[in-house]
């Protein structure tokens, strides 16, 4: 029982259709398995026992009964903290929200449920979704899987190492300027960047609501595959979800990938000073991968992409400026913490505020605001979308050249705690190599290549809009090519073998 | 006021905010319904909780369309939704969903219609759709020394903010142009209108220059004119005010104030380090509003005639007054009521006079609304016909009419039921002229030594001895002539 955390989608649903195991065992050991492990890495910060159960119950009805299972029948997720879950405390790593219990489900999680998946809980990120490494939550670090020392990057760090540690199959992450690829990248797991509009953010708390998507992190292209084709879609409480077909990702996995064109953006590899250079060990990995791929006929294109270089900066005046309308609700009126015995409603207001909010994101609240300011606007704020014109401009053109773009997910493994958290600009460059992808609206998947100092290294493909079928298909058929990765040693249950 | 407008040309735009009578809030399905207990038609959208999305209520853009084609706008293809960021208790996501430098609809006007003066033109600068914020309520509970409170049943129900040119040139002005855009709204069915529920609100932006000059002077905004007649009130104020600053020499502010209604009076409400940036940013949770011409078309199909345009045609189809016309069609229903009426009926004016007298008159007495009128409209018709067919007098009419009012009576029917009915057989009325003559034979004497002036009195006794049935066309007719006849 002890490996079952391990095990695939598919697996999961095939022994509990054959009566192996239940839904409702296999929850108990993954929270048998959290309650071991909760205290080493600090993933999760709520678990949902109770509503698990239902679900799980329902799901072993079906199974008694002999029903078909639905695609995800059994499978426990965890749920970043930052996707809204009736009556299960939604706190976005914020004290601001330490005790907030939403009234709905976002569109994401029901859907999740809907296809038989079973939250375990909410886990531990980046506060309000700003960081890449997972130090600003308020409820403390997470601790990277693989070396607890370590960071397990952010924002979605919690959703990478419950993945990679086995405490769950899959998870639920949100990616706004990297935050799925790269904590993936950290914690050697899948983790995918869908088009813009292809997953509801209805109950995504907003950080940058035209940056922000929800998208799943898993152990395996396959099972990313799964969770996507679970959430994908239409929402007619989203405006901005788009309403096109969801392909069947799972059956198009097998398709084969010999003769599709993989474009190598020479910026990605030209180990700028500027970056602080991407890392020896991270270059080998990944140029090993596209060895791999060109080996299995795949092309390799040289392209360019010559507006990446100023995405970073362009990333952080457009998050940080829709940020510092999206955050103006934790007022302390309504809901969420409110600043005790002020003295005024002004002083409500900004003590609430002040105490509530952590470093980060009263940093992204101020810059944000500033960019938006009456006679800066013009410099900053429209200036940055007319460069996001630019980047989303440079994709479409390599698209008429390439079928996928593959780059680095980030630019070094996993760096220690506290080792960056004191020098916010060199944090922020950290985002490089996967801002663009969220500017220009495309999707982006990480998986893991490789070890690095005995740390694992992402490749990064980005797609077409909605190019999604594709992307999982290159990585499946990469995954074959590489083999097993993790998981990580001192996670590793007998039996168990993540790259199944 | 004269004096001061004899030296200073006030000038005056309007910010009009109307909130458009849909069934539901224009982000979220929750109920405009007004008057129920606080923060009972909520939902996680329009409570601004951490995660919920707006998406945008179509009907709401139906009615901001239609109001802008009846104010002759230019509807955009293509308008933008923007984020106007402030902090406020009722305001719960910490922003308003607004428009900004693309508005649903610009380059609009109005005519006024000041008596005898030729039709003088009022700029529409820009219509915009917007949510409305909740309500903060400050008094009312044992606490509220201390506390105040949040009702957001009103957060999220749509407006649209009308901005007009500053083309107005006087406080009567800017209340003639509030009265035509009320009636413009209520005809195209896209508000109720109800200042005391807040549903028509108005600020004000006013500043004075010396004639002749061309250039504007520093503008005063004014907020809170919560009804016409504080409009009014608040602008001859605030003019009076700046026209002192500037004979004494001094600067007028550039300020936004509050009216107070009680004390009659504007006062500062912001001073210039609290002034506010809005940061207006393009809303990224809502994609740019399109507006195709088949969609602009459809609703153009089927707008109503207008206010203005149903004047000009009572006046050149029943032959009504202008002024008749003007005070039917301020009331859509009460000039749909007099159309019915009139349909078919060979005396239009003889309605209209029943409609703006004893029919309103009722209404008004009773509080009642012109749908609830106690008379259909083809038995007032029926009733102005008995008159005009000489079977009823106008003050047996009149009793009629309160008969039909009363017991919900045709007008036949009620003429039957007070036994009233006119005579007008001549042998009968000479019958009572000649027992009148009879009985007052001093005055018959008068009268024929040259007071004529008793005519009237004989009439009365006539009418008197008739119990007001004889046709009293014919009693002057046959009394004249039986007076004048010895």
């Amino acid at each position: 029982m002890t490996e079952l955390p391990l095990l695939s989608v598919e697996i999961v649903r095939r022994r509990i259709g054959e009566r192996q195991t239940t839904a409702t065992a296999l929850a108990e050991a993954c929270f048998g398995a959290i309650a071991a492990a909760n205290p080493r890495l600090n993933g999760y910060l709520t678990l949902s026992q109770e509503r698990a159960r239902t679900q799980a119950e329902r799901i072993d009805r079906l199974a008694d009964q002999g029903l078909p299972l639905p695609p995800l029948a059994g499978v426990p997720v965890a749920v970043k903290d930052v996707l809204s879950t009736r009556g299960l405390r939604t706190t976005c790593g914020s004290r601001m929200l330490e005790n907030y219990l939403p009234q709905y489900d976002a569109t994401a999680v029901e859907r999740l449920e809907a296809a038989g998946a079973v939250i375990l809980g909410k886990v531990n990120c980046d506060e309000f979704a700003m960081g890449s490494s997972n130090e600003n939550s308020a409820y403390g670090p997470v601790r990277n899987p693989w070396d607890t020392e370590r960071v397990p990057g952010g924002s979605s760090g919690g959703s990478a190492a419950a993945v990679a540690a086995g405490l769950g199959v899959a998870a639920l992450g949100s990616d706004t300027g990297g935050s799925i690829r790269q904590p993936a990248a950290f914690c050697g797991v899948v983790g995918l960047l869908p088009t813009y509009g292809r997953v509801s953010r209805f109950g995504l708390v907003a950080f940058g609501s035209s940056l922000d998507h929800v998208g799943p992190l898993a152990r395996s292209a396959k099972d990313a595959a799964y969770l996507l084709a679970a959430i994908a879609g239409a929402d007619p409480k989203d405006a901005t979800s788009a309403d096109v077909p969801v392909p069947d990702y799972v059956a198009e996995l097998e398709q084969p990938i010999a003769g599709l064109k993989i474009g190598i953006p020479c910026e990605a590899f030209a180990a700028a000073g500027e970056t602080g250079g991407l890392d020896a060990g991270v270059n080998a990995a990944v140029r090993g991968a596209l060895d791999a791929l060109e080996r299995a006929d795949c092309q390799l294109v040289e392209i360019r992409l010559p507006h990446t270089e100023y995405a970073t900066a362009t990333y952080y005046l457009i998050a940080t400026a829709e940020a510092s309308a999206n955050l103006a609700r934790y007022d302390g009126v309504r809901y969420g913490f409110r600043a005790p015995e002020a003295e005024s409603l002004g002083a409500m207001y900004r003590q609430t505020r002040d105490h509530g909010f952590g470093a980060e994101v009263k940093r992204r609240i101020l810059l944000g605001t500033y960019a938006l300011s009456a006679g800066y606007y013009d410099a900053y704020y429209r200036r940055a979308q007319r460069v996001r014109a630019r980047i989303a401009e440079d994709y479409r053109q390599a698209f008429q050249q390439v079928d996928v773009i593959a780059m680095p997910t980030t630019p070094t493994p996993a760096f220690r705690i506290g080792e960056r958290i004191e020098d916010p600009l060199r944090m922020y460059l950290n985002d490089i190599y996967t801002v663009s992808a969220d500017l220009a609206g495309v999707p982006a998947i990480s998986l893991p290549c490789g070890l690095a100092g005995g740390l694992p290294v992402g490749v990064q493909f980005t797609g077409n809009y909605f190019a999604e079928s594709l992307l999982l298909r290159l990585a499946h058929h990469y995954e074959r090519l590489r083999g097993p990765i993790g998981p990580p040693p001192a996670f590793a249950t007998p039996g168990g073998n993540g790259a199944q | 006021m004269a004096e001061t407008e004899s030296r200073y040309e006030p000038v005056i735009g309007l910010e009009v905010h109307v909130q458009l009578n849909t069934a539901s809030k224009i982000f979220c399905s929750c109920t405009t319904r007004f008057g129920d207990p606080p923060n009972t038609h909520t939902c996680p959208v329009c409570l601004g909780l951490p995660g919920a999305l707006p998406v945008l209520n179509r009907a709401a853009v139906d009615k901001a369309i239609r109001a802008a084609l009846g104010l002759n706008c230019t509807v955009r293809e293509t308008s933008i939704f923007a984020r106007k960021n402030y902090f406020y208790p009722d305001l719960p996501k910490g922003y308003q969903i607004s428009q900004y430098d693309r508005p649903l609809a610009e380059h609009g006007h109005l005519e006024l219609e000041t008596d005898g003066a030729a039709a003088q033109r009022i700029g529409i600068t820009r219509l915009h759709l917007e949510e409305d914020a909740g309500k903060s309520m400050h008094e009312g509970f044992p606490d509220s020394l201390h506390r105040s409170y949040v009702d957001l049943n009103r957060a999220g129900v749509p407006l649209i903010e009308i901005v007009s040119e500053p083309d107005l040139r006087s406080p009567a002005e800017a209340h003639e142009y509030l009265t035509r855009l009320k009636e413009i709204m209520l005809y195209l069915d896209v508000s109720d209108c109800n200042m005391e529920e807040g549903s028509l609100r108005c600020d004000a932006n006013v500043s004075l220059r010396p004639r002749g000059q061309t250039a504007f002077g520093a503008k005063v905004e004014i907020k809170n004119l919560n009804s016409f007649r504080f409009l009014q009130r608040a602008l001859e104020h605030e003019i009076e005010r700046q026209a002192q600053v500037l004979d004494t020499g001094g600067r007028v502010l550039q300020e936004t104030r509050l009216y107070n209604a009680a004390e009659g009076v504007t006062r500062g409400m912001r001073s210039k380090e609290e002034a506010h940036d809005y940061r207006y940013f393009p809303e990224p949770d809502l994609p740019p509003l399109r507006v195709s011409a088949a969609w602009r078309a459809e609703i153009e199909r089927h707008l109503p005639e207008l206010p203005k345009a149903r004047r000009e045609r009572l006046v050149a189809q029943y032959g009504l007054t202008p002024y008749d016309a003007a005070v039917l069609t301020a009331q859509p229903a009460l000039a749909a009521y007099f159309e019915r009426a009139a349909a078919g009926a060979a005396n239009a004016k003889g309605i209209a006079n029943w409609v703006l007298g004893d029919l309103s008159a009722w209404l008004n007495g009773h509080g009642a609304a012109v749908e609830q009128a106690p008379v259909p409209p083809e038995q007032l018709a029926a009733l102005v016909g008995l008159i005009d067919g000489g079977v009823l007098s106008s003050k047996m009419a009149k009793d009629v009419f309160a008969r039909m009012a009363a017991e919900g009576e045709g007008a036949e029917a009620a003429v039957a039921a007070l036994g009233l009915r006119q005579i007008g057989d001549a042998g009968a009325i000479e019958a009572i002229i000649a027992a009148v003559l009879e009985a007052h034979p001093k005055q018959r004497e008068q009268y024929q030594a040259g007071k004529t002036a008793l005519l009237g009195f004989f009439v009365g006794q006539v009418m008197k001895a008739s119990q007001g049935q004889a046709n009293p066309g014919m009693v002057n007719d046959l009394l004249r002539k039986a007076l004048e006849a010895k």
